[in-house]
């Protein structure tokens, strides 16, 4: 069937099979590798991504479910050469070391810094609970996104 | 100003966070073809037969192969009677083990196709915890007439805990639990004029490349093996799988270039499990806290395949004593199969299950004299003056402080405050007790294997630096940590240093990443090499500017080579670059580190839970660690370490564990079922500096990888159990699942009520 989607602020038409995971279309067929899989079971939040300006696990949503709908990837947060607030954060405080988690969990925390006001610890910790991150120990993932949600830029995210 | 010791932001950063890594499933392969794997269902059965034809009829299908198609030798193995063929060939041993292989155009065709092959099975008895392997008449190579596949029996003697007026015995089950890295594992294999190039996730590229090369029976020159980013490790990617191993082979059958990503639930079943061991402990000692005799025994679950899994006995052996001073130790272990997932290397490997048995013994012993746990491991260990002090399993341990280290974490985490507030809450009979848990640990970090690593320095033209190294890092940072390394000596900026790793043809050598080997054998060898190419560009310096090499100096601000005390007639890096290219020289160091040995980090840490009496439900409250690891290049990288370290620990105290049922069907064979840790079950860390540098290597710098880990899960665990123990409750085996903890309560209070 074909589907046209935006994604990161470039509309794409593609002819895609009904069964195929919008997480698969991303990497496989607009070859945005970024996003990835790190379960089967919806369960670890590798592949968020925002859909319609919210985070949403890539692999819980079929990619024609997502027809007609502006997606952004972690390539699309800021653009190749700048850095979100979100990512600046998580760099300064040392918040990914293999990195495999990281586009899913930057893009986990820009959706929790809009959704949530009023962020502290304990709601962070909360929010982040479907996304996994076997490396950090969660410590300064935790510390990044409280810093990000303090920063000015947050409103301009 | 030194440059080391600084909380520099890792250079990885930027691409890790802009656009991701290009991992295994990222890298694009010019006309591979998708391999999927048919994996066993059942646990232990012979193979009747196996059905391919409708297989070869889905859409896509390339080629469809069983273990009888495949020429190759079996894996290397413990015993050559266990090795492992890389797909089943005539009885299978767990579930997960690959008996067939689709090949096909595109991924989703690779999962349909092999749910068309039909595999007949004819079941066999299993037998699938480890005590039973041991002692039962099942048996996985009915050949041998034992699943024993390595013993390490010591004499035990009669008189063994003679002259002790306290003795303490308990079983102790370190369960099997699953690494999880984020990324599963994934590779591709393609020929290429005669030479097999494979790209895999793995922690050590060049023992992988000898792996396949000595499979294939091919000159090592023949085979290249890239780690791309790897998503994780954790030891269970150290050695290469016989899913990575078939790849060459179908490569060759199909003359195209094949490549596999696995899913989460293949990889629960298939990338190695750690730990699972069942320990029998024996401390005993006088009355007053003194021990003075302890013995550890452990059955050590291999799983189906023995590989490193067999031999974490011989890394806990190393360490069965810990941090104390106790006159008479005694240890034992087999090695036995079962049929499970085989068990690799975990976070620690050998040495958190060590620390794990002596640290609750301690406990143990501990109560049953009614000491402060604090008080008694104080009583017992290692004095300072001590040092080198050689353990009675004969381990040399290099430096320590080990009762520093406890006082540290005492009163950082408010010892004493905390057991006043524990008292109140009994006191008032709160159903929301807390128990405050204390570890005292000591590891062997660089233990496994050769000490020395491979670097290249080299100068390029234009003055900029590339550093080469056989460690191969997945997330630790070491290209942060390496070229800070470089830029201390050679006086040249981080940005402008250049780091090659994981390429078996760029890099000459290496040992790879595992054991908290990277900075004392690989950073060490960047560090040397970089001094001897200071020499070396100085002896240049010294040509051109005419002067005696011994007075030229290296200015490390400028980056400019000058006679001492006349700074303004110098040469640049640069400019000795271009020099030497005119002279046909190279500015080039290859450097073999040879440290003398492995280093023995230490610390305390102390965990403050919160239970809930009604519920059995545990609340990691705090956690506070002393980690020492001597001198610290990065605090940065150091301490992420740590935290990684310390949330394995707590997930294998409180919550994570592989399980099967009784017949060999695992029971947590996704994420969905597998309890892995998340942000909610931890608190954020509370970590406190201490560093005692090694005399072991220049840098004084011990291992941190696994610190973490070994440190924090007795401290928990012992938190836990503390919470409890106005019950009477001694003890509680891992996980300390709400379930578990519940029973141990209700079972006290049973008890209780019987007796009075």
């Amino acid at each position: 069937m074909k589907i046209s989607v935006t994604v990161n602020g470039e509309k794409r038409d593609n002819e895609v099979e009904p069964r195929l995971l919008l997480v698969h279309y991303l990497r496989d067929v607009l070859a945005l590798t970024g996003t990835n899989v790190g379960c089967d079971t919806s369960s670890c939040g590798a592949c968020t991504i925002l859909l319609e300006g919210q985070s949403v696990k890539s692999c819980t949503v079929l990619a024609a479910q997502a027809d007609g709908a502006t997606i952004t990837t972690i390539e699309g947060l800021a653009g190749p050469d700048r850095m979100h607030p979100v990512q600046e954060a998580f760099r300064e405080h040392h918040g990914l070391q293999c990195g495999y988690c990281t586009p899913g969990m930057v893009m986990a925390a820009v959706s929790l810094i809009e959704e949530v006001p009023d962020l502290d610890e304990a709601k962070v910790r909360e929010g982040l609970e479907g996304n996994l991150c076997r490396c950090t120990g969660y410590h300064n993932i935790v510390k990044a996104v409280l810093a990000a949600a303090k920063t000015p830029a947050r409103s301009a995210s | 100003m030194s440059i080391l010791g600084n909380r520099v932001q890792r250079r990885e950063d930027l691409r890790f966070l802009t656009s991701g890594g290009v991992y295994g499933d990222d890298l694009s392969i010019e006309g591979a073809l998708w391999v999927t794997f048919v994996r066993s269902t059942m646990a232990h059965a012979r193979i009747v037969e196996i059905d391919v034809d409708e297989a070869r009829r889905r859409p896509g299908v390339v080629g469809v192969f069983t273990g009888a198609d495949i020429d190759l030798p079996a894996m290397p193995a413990v015993a050559e009677a266990m090795s492992r063929p890389v797909l089943a060939k005539g009885t299978v041993r767990f579930v997960g083990e690959a008996v067939a292989v689709v090949l096909t155009e595109e991924r989703y065709q690779g999962e349909d196709a092999a749910e068309s092959v039909f595999v007949e099975y004819e079941p066999l008895a299993t037998v699938v915890d480890a005590v039973s392997a041991l002692t039962g008449d099942v048996y996985l190579f009915p050949e041998l007439g034992t699943n024993v596949a390595l013993p390490m029996n010591e004499p035990q003697a009669d008189d063994f805990f003679d002259g002790c007026e306290v003795v303490v015995r308990q079983r102790l089950i370190n369960q099997r639990v699953a690494p999880c890295p984020l990324e599963v594992r994934s590779g591709a294999a393609a020929w290429e004029g005669g030479r097999i190039v494979q790209h895999a996730s793995n922690q050590a590229p060049h023992g992988a490349k000898a792996a396949i090369a000595g499979l294939y029976g091919l000159d090592a020159a023949d085979v290249r093996v890239i780690a791309p980013d790897v998503g994780g490790g954790f030891g269970a990617k150290i050695a290469l799988y016989a899913e990575d191993m078939v790849l060459p082979w179908l490569a060759k059958a199909v003359e195209r270039p094949v490549r596999w990503t696995e899913s989460r639930s293949e990889s629960m079943l298939g990338l190695g499990h750690g730990r699972a061991q069942v320990q029998d402990v024996a401390i005993g000692g006088s009355r007053d806290g003194k021990v003075l005799a302890y013995r550890l025994e452990v059955v050590q679950d291999a799983g189906a395949y023995p590989s490193l899994g067999a031999f974490l006995p011989a890394l806990t052996r190393m360490m069965t004593s810990g941090t104390y001073d106790i006159p008479k130790v005694e240890f034992s272990a087999a090695s036995v199969v079962t049929n499970t997932t085989p068990v690799v290397a975990y976070r620690g490997a050998g040495r958190p299950e060590a620390t794990a048995a002596v640290e609750r013994a301690m406990d143990l012993f501990a109560a049953e004299l009614g000491m402060d746990p604090a008080a008694v491991r104080k009583l017992n260990v290692v004095a300072n003056d001590k040092f080198p002090f050689t353990t009675p399993t004969g381990t040399v341990y290099d430096i320590g402080d080990y009762g520093g280290a406890i006082d540290l974490v005492l009163e950082a985490s408010g010892y004493d405050g905390l057991r006043a507030e524990q008292a109140k809450r009994r006191e008032a009979g709160d159903t929301r007790q807390i128990g405050i848990g204390v570890s005292s640990y000591v590891e062997i970090t660089n233990g496994a294997g050769p000490p020395g690593e491979f670097a290249k320095v080299e100068i390029l033209a234009g003055g900029k630096a590339r550093v080469y190294t056989g460690t191969s890092p997945h997330g630790q940072g070491h290209e942060t940590a390496w070229t800070m390394l470089a830029s201390e000596q050679l006086g040249i900026p981080m940005e402008e240093i250049e780091f090659v790793a994981n390429d078996t043809d760029l890099v000459a050598e290496g040992g790879g990443t595992m054991g908290s080997r990277s900075l004392q054998s690989g950073g060490l060898a960047v560090h040397e090499a970089s001094i001897t190419l200071v020499g070396k560009a100085t002896q240049l310096a010294a040509e051109l500017l005419e002067a005696n090499p011994d007075d030229v100096v290296l200015d490390k601000v400028g980056g400019r080579f000058h006679v001492a005390g006349t700074p303004s007639a110098g040469r640049s890096w640069s400019e000795l670059a271009e020099a030497a290219a005119g002279k046909d020289q190279e500015l080039v160091v290859s450097h073999s580190s040879s440290p003398p040995g492995p280093t023995f980090p230490f610390g305390a840490h102390v965990a403050v839970v919160e239970v809930d009496t009604e519920t059995g439900q545990v609340i990691l409250v705090r956690l506070v660690a002393v980690d020492d690891a001597g001198t610290i290049v990065n605090p940065l990288l150091a301490e992420g370490q740590r935290h990684g370290g310390l949330a394995q620990g707590v997930a294998q105290a409180l919550m994570e564990e592989v399980r099967y049922d009784t017949d060999g069907n695992p029971v947590t064979s996704n994420l969905a079922d597998y309890a892995m840790i998340s942000a909610t079950e931890l608190p954020s860390f509370e970590l406190v500096s201490m560093a005692t540098p090694t005399p072991v290597n220049v840098l004084g710098a011990k291992g941190i990888g696994e610190s973490g880990t070994i440190g924090s899960t007795p401290a928990v665990q012992s938190a836990v159990v503390d919470a409890v123990a106005h019950l009477g409750i001694r003890h509680i085996d891992m996980p300390a699942t709400p379930e578990r903890v519940w029973r141990a309560i209700a079972t006290a209070s049973d008890s209780k009520k019987e007796h009075s």
